[in-house]
């Protein structure tokens, strides 16, 4: 280490002003302090700090988003195996092609993203953040597998520019980043981000896996049901089937061995995320406790009137909570302190609230079979309504008090 | 009849370095010259009355507020001047004076102290003991014109490392209450921690503290008891002081000794010592320093609160805690971000620490310990604050300077030291006593 150390101290004058790479400075200074933990020490209030800082929180996210992203590779490989009417599953080719198939998002991604906040961290003459290290891994998480890259370039490009920078950086954005990615390709390129097509790999990757043949149904559970026209609950758990046909039960569901956008399938998987940001309190249980309970009870009213005008609503409440993207949002999308409410009543309403509102969207709109993404962006925009509320009964209190006493 | 009050919110931070046997008799300890340091004496625009090579007895003033000619700050020891330290633009940042041993104290006439509001003012303001409370709004020494609803007396300390005395005379308790009583016209509160040997003093409403840090401070009593109101003033001191107020009410003279706590990591062997209010640091951490050339910080008062003060720097009010730490900024550490030492000091559940060292004592050194962010975690600072005000919002307001919005959300209940503990705690590292401080600042001159 103590190499390393030396070498980066003899590397620091070129990146000081009038140095020859003062241009490159953040770079530089983001390496410096994920190297090495800065000298600073407290010149005003505490003399002592919490070691934790947000570098810890950001990697501590992508951490607990680690077993969903493993599934997801196998996941994508199983699926691709299973188009190709595979009857055998070799798991370590399955997770290589998975992998292979993924890892050109999340490098795009990434070098686009961080890019940007070099830059801009270079152009205000800030530290570099790193709230992008949890986004960036998002983003392609949530995308459709067979989203090009070149979309995924610009809709990262626009998000990071117009959602966050120039709302001034890290804990300054309105919504969520990662989120508004996903919407912005979903409105620009729907044909792309929706349908039969895009969430199963067709190609062959190095060689492995095969060609998939053309005209197979790899729809969501949630888009087959949408377009079932079913009137029961048997007719709506016979529309969902896997991609070689075969039916598709809870079990399924909840580990996840269907189609869907890469990562947001395993119910299991994010529930493990889940017990990792909750355990360090990272999450808010408040936030994702209130977001599966207004999930449930959103389902539970929607089955209890089940009209066939809306297959969805045949769904029972373990479904709703299992398939889609309702558990990933519920997990990683909603608790994103900076775009939910921050006080602790008013995270019981937004988490409440953005549970009831993606049932709501995906049960009563047939032509749109997810509404996690939409409930969350949504409750973004009114948590600072909430917040405010909950604020202002604060304020209340102690104008009373003084009222009181006059 | 006591008032019990249960704090839920907080944190008692597990340092190394405590006094092993706090009820041992303290090391006297003999300094050369004392100082005084107006900055510590919040609010006070400070004037000399005394120019270097004066002598002067103890208890005669040294300083008086500009604004208030009556309000004084005293001389410690009797002596001579030495040094009128001053800074840009000719702030006075010190007066030191050379301790003469045999010198006297100034003696005051406190025969009519106890008979009217006045009388009791301006034996405080003479005395310079009115230096040593504060006032909530704005926590500054208590403006003597202001009407006073309340007044406070913190009974412990319930700092990282502090010793909680309650060895304290009755009778000097009581006579100071019963000065304390004339100056307002609602209760004198003294805090005591649940279970003290402090007894009810007469002519005061004792209340039980239960709970962590920061029991032993004033905000959370007074925001249990009666917050402050917009156009209300309270009073707040510590029982220290109150214990000078009323040895000055018996016998006339302030005593000018005080018992120090010698504490931290850094300290071979931390102790009590006795010494003169605001001696010098040297002779009270001679021989007690671990000698490893590492980087020291040396506090005056607590971890949360102190001042960093010099090896040849002095006591500062308010004069009972000295805490030694390591500096940090001579360590290299690798990735410490994904650290998983047990050593490491934090609130989270990611560093194992806190599953398995939750009674081991830490040596946290002065880092940072990451870089300074907006605000993006919620709710951590509620976690130790734990009065009825949303520090968040509280602190946003301040920093927007929105005065409406910031006396909405309460900045009249405040003090900086209020925030301490959420200024621990932040992963974003803001300053967030910095931050209120300038808040209430800003207010006070606004509103004035």
């Amino acid at each position: 280490m103590k190499a390393l150390k030396k070498l980066m101290d003899k590397a620091r004058p070129a990146f000081e002003p009038g140095g020859k790479l003062h241009a490159f400075r953040s770079v530089y200074d983001g390496m410096d302090t994920f190297l090495f933990t800065p000298r600073e020490t407290s010149k005003s209030g505490v003399h002592i700090h919490d070691s934790m800082d947000s570098k810890r929180t950001m990697i501590i996210v992508v951490l607990a988003l680690m077993p969903c992203l493993f599934f997801g590779m196998y996941n994508c490989g199983y699926q691709h195996w299973l188009a190709c009417g595979a009857t055998e599953f070799p798991f370590w080719e399955l997770l290589l092609y998975g992998f292979l198939a993924i890892l050109p998002a999340i490098v795009v991604s990434y070098v686009v993203g961080l890019g940007i906040e070099f830059c801009v961290a270079q152009w205000r003459g800030e530290e570099i953040q790193e709230g992008f290290l949890v986004t960036g891994m998002l983003i392609p998480m949530i995308c459709p597998i067979e989203t090009p890259l070149w979309m995924i370039a610009v809709a990262t490009a626009f998000s990071v520019i117009f959602v966050k920078e120039v709302f001034g950086g890290t804990g300054y954005n309105i919504f969520n980043v990662a989120l508004v990615t996903r919407a912005f390709l979903f409105f620009s390129y729907p044909s792309k981000m929706s349908g039969d097509n895009v969430f199963i790999s067709h190609d062959s990757i190095l060689g492995l896996g095969g060609m998939a043949p053309d005209g197979f149904s790899g729809a969501t559970p949630l888009g087959q049901v949408a377009v079932s026209g079913a009137d029961s609950a048997q007719g709506v758990a016979q529309a969902m089937t896997d991609v070689a046909g075969n039916p598709i039960d809870l079990w399924h569901m909840f580990l996840g061995l269907i189609p869907g956008s890469f990562a947001e399938t395993s119910t299991l998987c994010i529930l493990i995320g889940a017990a990792i940001l909750l355990f360090t309190r990272i999450a808010s249980w408040r936030i994702v406790l209130s977001v599966f309970a207004g999930g449930a009870v959103m389902a539970l009213i929607a089955h209890c009137f089940a009209t066939p005008t809306y297959p969805a609503s045949f769904l029972s409440v373990g479904d709703q909570l299992c398939l889609g993207g309702f558990a990933f949002a519920a997990v990683f999308m909603a608790p994103d302190p900076v775009t939910s409410c921050r006080t602790n009543v008013g995270k019981y309403i937004y988490g409440f609230l953005v549970g009831v509102v993606a049932i709501l969207i995906r049960t009563y709109n047939n032509g749109y079979p997810e509404g996690a993404m939409l409930a969350v962006l949504l409750m973004n925009a009114l948590a600072p309504l909430i917040d405010y509320c909950v604020v202002e009964a604060n304020v209340r209190r102690r104008m009373r008090r003084v009222a009181a006493k006059q | 009849m006591s008032i019990e009050i249960k704090l839920k919110k907080g944190l008692d931070l597990h340092l190394a370095g405590a006094v092993a046997d706090p009820k041992a008799a303290p090391v006297k300890c003999q300094s050369d010259t004392v100082a005084v340091t107006p900055d510590d004496f919040t609010g006070i625009v400070p004037k000399t009355e005394v120019h270097e090579g004066d002598k002067v007895l103890a208890g005669q003033p040294l300083l008086r507020s500009k604004m208030c000619e009556s309000l004084k700050i005293v001389s410690p020891a009797a002596g001579t001047v030495t040094a009128v330290v001053r800074g840009e633009r000719r702030k006075i940042e010190r007066i030191v004076v050379k301790v003469d041993p045999t010198g006297e104290a100034l003696r005051h006439n406190t025969k009519d102290a106890l008979k009217g509001r006045d009388q009791a003012r301006d034996l405080l303001l003479a005395s310079g003991l009115w230096a040593f409370t504060r006032q909530r709004p704005y926590d500054i020494v208590t403006l003597p014109e202001a009407e006073i609803r309340d007044i406070f007396v913190v009974g412990f300390d319930t700092a990282p490392l502090a010793v909680s005395d309650d060895s304290f005379t009755p009778d000097a308790l009581e006579a100071g209450v019963k000065l304390l009583a004339l100056l307002t016209d609602g209760k004198v509160y003294v805090s005591r921690r649940q279970g003290s040997s402090l007894p009810d003093i007469k002519g005061a409403e004792m209340v039980d503290v239960k709970g962590p840090h920061p029991a032993g401070t004033a905000g959370p009593l007074i925001a249990a008891i009666r917050p402050v109101n917009k156009g209300e003033t309270v009073m707040t001191l510590s029982i220290e002081t109150l214990e000078r107020i009323g040895r000055l009410v018996l016998t006339g003279v302030v005593p000018m000794t005080t018992t120090v706590a010698v504490t931290g990591s850094e300290v071979t062997e931390p102790h009590t010592a006795s010494c003169l209010i605001g001696s010098e640091i040297k002779p009270l951490l001679q021989v007690c320093i671990d000698d490893d050339h590492r980087h020291h910080r040396i506090i005056s008062g607590n971890v949360l609160t102190g001042v960093k003060v010099g090896i040849d720097g002095y006591l500062q009010f308010p004069y009972t805690q000295i805490t030694v730490i390591p500096e940090g900024d001579d360590v290299d550490e690798f990735m410490g971000w994904a650290s998983l030492s047990p050593k490491k000091m934090s609130q989270s559940m990611s560093f194992p620490s806190h599953l398995f060292g939750r009674h081991r004592n830490f040596s946290p050194d002065a880092r940072l310990l990451g870089g300074r962010r907006a605000m993006i975690m919620s709710g951590e600072y509620d976690k130790v604050f734990p009065m009825d005000i949303l520090p968040e919002y509280l602190i946003k307001a301040i920093i927007a300077k929105d005065i409406d919005r910031m006396e909405q959300l309460g900045i009249y209940e405040v003090a900086p030291e209020d925030f301490a503990l959420a200024e621990y705690v932040d992963t974003s590292k803001l300053e967030l006593q910095k931050i209120v401080r300038q808040g209430l600042d800003y207010l006070r001159k606004e509103l004035s």
